[in-house]
């Protein structure tokens, strides 16, 4: 399945943009949809960075499975205030 | 009242939009732009936030700090997009019957905003920027990854 992917900041800048569309098998996790988003964009972060992806607007597990259709955000260490 | 803006912060009008005759606090804390970060000069700030999630988290805090200190309003104002030196980029406003729940109440809401509400803030300085947080972070995992693993 197709799942789009929004990146922010650093994360948004290093892959030179906001939205990309990846290719993952059905059932697929977060970790797996991790594991291509680092494939196809290796200077995304380091690998020994622990990537941050909320899905449908609330952070998630590494085994969390995906769905067709779900709002996917990798999220870069937060720095409000 | 949750807000997320590109305009100026007007905190006498986000502190009113919590105040009530039955509050005998109101703690108003401003988050505001500094000019020098580890030795650099900044120029200039720019928040960048995942708005929808951004909402929802902030709406989330303000729910808990209600129902954890008791307190009567929270009011949570973050400015995004271009941010100059000493302007006011974030707003909390709580409001209590009592002042000792409304300070720890508001600390408590910057605490958490901190950690959990996906708003990024870029340093720029002469010649270069920097994500806040996102290149510490990279740094501490590398030194930690260099570490022997028993220690």
């Amino acid at each position: 399945m197709q799942l789009s992917v929004r990146f922010f900041a650093l994360y948004r800048e290093r892959a030179g943009c906001g939205l990309a569309s990846v290719e993952v098998s059905d059932g697929a996790t977060v970790a797996d949809l991790v594991g291509a988003v680092r494939q196809r964009f290796p200077r995304l972060a380091p690998p020994e960075v622990q990537i941050v992806v909320a899905v449908n607007q609330e952070y998630a597990e590494p085994d969390t499975v995906l769905r067709e259709g779900d709002e996917i955000c990798l999220i870069p260490p937060v720095s409000g205030g | 009242m949750i807000e997320i803006t590109h305009q100026p912060l007007n905190p006498e009008e986000i502190t009113d939009r919590v105040r009530r005759d039955a509050n005998g606090a109101v703690v108003t804390f401003l988050g505001t732009t500094r000019d020098f970060s580890e030795g650099k000069r900044v120029i200039h700030l720019e928040y960048e936030a995942y708005e929808d999630m951004a909402y929802k988290k902030l709406e989330e805090i303000r729910q808990e700090l209600r129902v954890e200190f008791g307190v009567e309003d929270v009011a949570i104002a973050h400015r995004i997009g271009p941010v100059d030196i000493g302007h006011i980029s974030l707003v909390v406003a709580v409001a209590s019957p009592h002042r000792k729940e409304a300070f720890l109440a508001c600390h408590e809401a910057v605490n958490r905003l901190k950690q959990i509400v996906p708003i990024w803030k870029k340093e720029v300085f002469e010649g270069g920027a920097h994500w806040v947080a996102c290149e510490d972070h990279e740094f501490a995992a590398r030194e930690s990854g260099l570490q022997p693993a028993d220690g």
